[in-house]
């Protein structure tokens, strides 16, 4: 690891200063991706930004929608009464994420502002349609997720909670990669009243995106056989040592066949 | 370099160190407690699993500084004296490791697995140790040992 100083920021106004007069400064919320990036020497920068005292906790009920505190933890979220009541797929793909310890330490805040390709929570912000919120603005999730790692996020903006509305029904299903937990594909089902969203992540070469021909299937006849063969095309989907954009085609349609029957 | 300080196993410990000082270098260099294991050294094998504030943790993915404050249980401070933990008491009565490299973060996982879960099942103690990877593979009697830990605790 190249060496870098620490500093914990007491609220967010301070650490956007902080970072603003850093060098090259990072911000720390649960670390899961940023430490070990770190040890591999991926990144180096000059500080580190540590946000756990911003006092960014807590999950609100809005009425239409709940509100997670950025700095929610993953065992937060699988083991909030209100998110299981509300909406019962944000808890199950929390539960879903990592292992035990990395539940007890990941955010919900820092995996949507790292946007990785392959993580779970940017599938359920797609996929119902949630808000950012910053100190500074709210952003739309279609705006907010501009690319693979990739967010509209400014250098010295930091995401302190995130909305989603209530959908009617909504489901989360992953094919996990076997080794690392993350999705090979992932799929989030929602129902609202004025339409279907399907969102997949752990597939897009730019990072989890809108399956259109699927939510129109659906939106027909929100049935798992309306998700038939050939409805997903391979394009523009990851190809790895995991598995081939052909098979993650064949994946997306049958985690969303499951996300459906799951949906009840 | 940075003052951090915690409670670990029931002592404060105040240490100047270098502030990208990783938890479990903190615990085994400068505190000398070695029974906390470097695996993979990547957030996957769980050798170096110890407890924060009761939580189970990678401490190889955290900062000694993001625990200044916290109290720390590594797997030197679960027995009582000479009596060992009804979790390390279970490996030993079952055989529960072959190296004994993954042990102490198997013990201390499964300690926070079986205080959360009441009734668990053999499927639960599996999936609940997927954080944890035994080179030997002696997963049947890791299990087998936190089945019989898990009775005794309850």
């Amino acid at each position: 690891m190249y060496s870098n100083k620490y500093v914990k920021a007491t609220n967010v106004n301070k650490a956007a200063s902080i970072i603003a007069d850093a060098e090259d400064g990072k911000f720390l919320a649960g670390g899961m991706t940023l430490i070990p990036t770190l040890k591999q020497r991926l990144a180096s920068p000059d500080l580190i930004i540590d946000l756990s005292d911003c006092k960014l906790t807590g999950i609100e009920d809005e009425g239409a929608s709940i509100r997670i505190g950025a700095m929610s933890r993953h065992v937060d979220v699988a083991e909030s009464v209100l998110v299981q009541n509300a909406i019962p797929a944000i808890a199950n793909l929390a539960s879903q994420i990592g292992d035990r310890q990395v539940r007890n330490r990941g955010t919900i805040g820092g995996s949507l502002a790292n946007n990785d390709p392959a993580a779970c929570y940017p599938s359920a912000l797609l996929g119902l349609g949630g808000t950012i919120h910053t100190q500074n603005r709210s952003i739309l999730a279609e705006d907010f997720l501009t690319g693979m790692f990739e967010t509209d996020l400014e250098e010295d903006e930091i995401i302190i909670g995130i909305s989603f509305p209530k959908p009617d029904k909504a489901a989360y299903v992953k094919f996990p990669n076997p080794a690392s937990r993350y999705a090979m594909v992932g799929v989030f089902v929602a129902k609202f009243s004025d339409g279907v969203r399907v969102a997949v992540t752990g597939a897009g070469e730019d990072g989890v995106f809108r399956a259109s021909n699927i939510e129109a299937a659906l939106d027909e006849s929100f049935k798992a056989n309306s998700i038939i063969d050939g409805l997903v095309s391979a394009d523009n989907l990851m190809s790895d040592i995991h598995a081939s954009a052909e098979y993650r085609a064949h994946l997306i349609g049958e985690m969303t066949r499951r996300a459906v029957i799951a949906c009840g | 370099m940075l003052t951090v300080s915690m409670n670990v196993n029931g002592n404060s410990a105040t240490h100047e160190v270098p502030d990208n000082t990783l938890l479990v270098t903190f615990l085994r260099e400068t505190l000398g407690l070695t029974g906390t294991h470097v695996g993979c050294d990547t957030s996957q094998c769980g050798a170096c699993i110890v407890h924060l504030n009761g939580e189970s943790v990678k401490s190889c993915s955290l900062f000694a500084a993001q625990a200044d404050g916290a109290k720390i249980t590594t797997i030197e401070g679960i027995a009582d004296g000479d009596t060992l933990h009804p979790m390390q008491q279970a490996f030993h009565e079952n055989h529960g490791l072959q190296c004994g490299f993954c042990t102490p973060g198997m013990v201390m996982s499964a300690i926070e697995l079986v205080t959360k879960n009441k009734n668990l099942t053999e499927r639960d103690i599996r999936e609940g140790l997927e954080g944890n990877i035994c080179r030997c593979t002696g997963y049947h009697n890791i299990v087998k040992s936190i089945q019989a830990a898990a009775e005794k605790m309850s």
